[in-house]
């Protein structure tokens, strides 16, 4: 393999763990303030449509990207409202709004580009890359070690790692344990709806209504396998960027695609998540008050 | 006046028909919620939502073929919603109903192709054979998810997608390379013409898959109330803790919980291929089951997890997926209108308690007011 095609290859792989990355990044903030989302697949869905939608009208990337965050945001504020003050199930509302993304996607599609099933982001729309390499892909490599800050070395951080750990002692001492929860799931769901911006203004250039495709699961996986580290999260995102990339270029190599279904080829990613989630378990251990609706005595 | 009747109406009812309505009124609640948001955004988007809810519930409910097309739907999410609903009962979120219907539907199909060579699988047995392969490999995706969970610790929400997303990939290998069909590219073999679930109703899509998907259904019910198993399974979904002290292990309840989900879901899958003309098989991109596993999820939620209220909660939903044909028609509506009106009902179900906190809000104020009045 020559130079040029390696750094094709990395290029890929940066471009395909980003949006993982982000939102992995935002769910661990989220999960280590005790709060589980599982609707960032539809978030990433949401933010990649209303991505376009904003881009398009304002003729320009940045607009979009934002759109991408402020969806994510809005839906992590009505998480927050159910999960952290309604002290509702944590799981529901996220199935619900994956449901929703399924419909409102194709819907969106047929509505506002009369087109079924996709439409190719106009290039005035599309994030510009230095190098081949997209500003933002560099934002979620450096927010890692940030959020590792955040988490490990500043106040706020603490009180969103007691508050996830144990929500009674975090009250005892003064922390305001639904605000603090809230702020961390509003900052985790702005994430994937930026990570779905990313997907449909940066690297695909093109919103599908299968945009997705499993990546809002895969960094509910990947939450998992970093230990509910961000560092660790920045190598788990690359390994499955990896395993994302070796499929798509798998798949057009004749001497493969021989041997092996392009449509078997496709399993790898989800695969590899399985194998991830499955093999190292034993060693991660979560939140302790994770997922569970906090009641004040 | 109403008022004060109530609270004496109320204590004399027993528990369990209060909470019953109670929830009741909240799936009722839910659904208005969803519909009324459908409406907004089919406004915003340009749409008549008048024509096109009159269309949507006008053709499924009141119109003799298209409430059968209604039951037909039922079937299938009907199982599905049970998958989710032992689930939860087993506090489990499974949400693998999708990639075990997958797998159902391939099994039948692969005894539909079978049965094209071997004479003696194109009649009734076929029809028993495909059902029974069909659930075993819907249960071998289910028992995968469940020893993830019991033996690695890892969470059915992420095992159960990723499995979804490879039964999909698997059944469209089978579907391209194995099993396609010679004459129709768009679609897999079909069953062979005897090997086939009668029609209940000639010439619509309502077959015998409906019976099959109730007698489940009511089964599931009797498992879960009058039996040890079920017993165990839903002591160890309310307090997994309690249930161990018990003497129950809990791990046995999710892995039964698991297989009953699996079965009910292969159910769904085989069911849809030996039962829905015209097709009897897979179709291209499984767009004939797609979407069908995550149904589920709504049908169970709007049903409070409780078989008789998911065989009525089916029929609801399986009358939007009927209607959204007529609304995409009559009113031009894209159909996928309907799952986001199920999104939404879904997240409304999510806000807890929403009936309890008025009736709380309503005792109070009461007590409030009779403490003025002296």
């Amino acid at each position: 393999m020559d130079a040029h095609v390696a750094w094709l290859f990395t290029v890929s792989v940066l471009n395909a763990m980003t949006p993982i990355l982000l939102t992995a990044l935002g769910e661990i903030l989220a999960e280590r303030a005790g709060i589980v989302n599982i609707g960032l697949e539809g978030i990433i869905m949401l933010g990649a449509l209303f991505g376009v939608m904003a881009a398009e009208a304002a003729h320009g990337p940045l607009p979009g990207l934002l759109a991408g965050l402020a969806v994510g945001a809005l839906i992590g504020l009505l998480h927050a409202w159910l999960t952290a003050y309604l002290r509702g199930d944590h799981i529901i509302p996220g199935v619900g709004i994956n449901t929703l993304a399924l419909g409102l996607v194709p819907f969106m599609l047929i509505v506002y580009w009369h087109s079924a099933g996709q439409h190719q982001v106009p290039d005035y729309a599309r994030v510009p890359r230095v190098a081949g390499i997209s500003p933002v892909t560099v934002f979620a490599i450096a927010l890692a070690p940030i959020m590792w800050w955040i988490l490990f070395r500043t106040s706020w951080g603490l009180a969103v790692r007691s508050v996830g750990e144990n929500p009674e002692a975090a009250d005892t001492v003064g922390i305001r344990v639904e605000r603090t929860q809230a702020i961390a799931t509003i900052i985790g769901a702005s994430l994937a709806g930026l990570a779905g911006a990313y997907m449909s203004l940066d690297w695909l250039a093109t919103i599908t209504k299968e945009i997705a495709a499993g990546r809002g699961f895969i960094a509910l996986a990947l939450v998992v396998f970093s230990n509910w580290d961000p560092v660790r999260a920045l190598g788990g995102a690359a390994l499955f960027g990896f395993f994302d990339v070796l499929r798509e270029w798998v798949k057009i190599m004749p001497s493969v695609k021989a041997v092996v279904p392009d449509t078997l080829l496709n399993t790898i990613p989800y695969l590899v998540t399985l194998a991830a989630v499955a093999g190292v378990l034993g060693k991660v251990r979560p939140p302790r008050h994770v997922g569970q609706p906090y009641k004040r005595e | 006046m109403g008022e004060t009747n109530e609270p004496r109406r109320t204590e004399r009812l027993p528990e369990w028909l209060v909470e019953g309505l109670l929830r009741l009124g909240e799936s009722a609640i839910a659904l208005i919620v969803g519909l009324a948001i459908g409406a907004i955004i089919m406004y915003v988007t340009g749409y008549d939502a008048w024509l096109a809810y009159k269309s949507l519930f006008g053709n499924s409910f009141l119109d003799s073929y298209g409430f059968t097309i209604t039951l037909s739907y039922a079937a299938p999410i009907m199982l599905t919603g049970i998958t989710f609903a032992v689930g939860v009962r087993a506090g489990l979120f499974n949400i693998g109903a999708e990639g075990q219907l997958y797998m159902g539907a391939l099994g039948a199909v692969i005894v539909g192709w079978l049965a094209w060579r071997i004479g003696i699988l194109d009649s009734v047995l076929g029809v028993l054979v495909a059902y029974t392969f069909g659930v075993l490999l819907a249960i071998t995706w289910a028992y995968i998810a469940a020893i993830l969970k019991v033996k690695r610790g890892v969470h059915e929400v992420v095992s159960t997608i990723m499995l979804n997303w490879i039964a999909f990939w698997i059944v469209e290998y089978f579907r391209v390379y194995l099993i396609y069909n010679p004459s129709d590219p768009s679609k897999t073999i079909s069953m062979p013409p005897h090997a086939r679930l009668p029609l209940l109703v000639p010439d619509t899509e309502l077959s015998a898959a409906l019976i099959v998907a109730i007698a489940f259904t009511l089964y599931t019910y009797y498992l879960l109330w009058y039996t040890v198993t079920g017993y165990e399974l839903r002591a160890s979904g309310l307090n997994p803790l309690a249930a161990r002290y018990a003497g129950i292990k809990p791990e046995k309840a999710m892995i039964t919980s698991f297989i009953v989900g699996g079965i009910a879901s292969g159910l769904a899958g085989a069911g849809e291929v030996l039962g829905r003309p015209p097709h009897y098989a897979i179709t291209t991109g499984l767009s004939n089951l797609y979407g069908l596993g995550f149904d589920g999820i709504t049908v169970a939620l709007i049903g409070a997890n409780h078989p008789v209220g998911i065989i009525f909660s089916a029929i609801l939903v399986g009358a939007l997926k009927a209607g959204s044909r007529y609304m995409q028609i009559a009113a031009g509506v894209p159909l996928e209108m309907v799952r986001v009106v199920e999104g939404i009902i879904i997240v409304a179900l999510a806000v807890p308690g929403t009936l309890r906190m008025v009736r709380e809000y309503l005792r109070r104020r009461r007590e409030l007011a009779e403490l003025e009045k002296r």
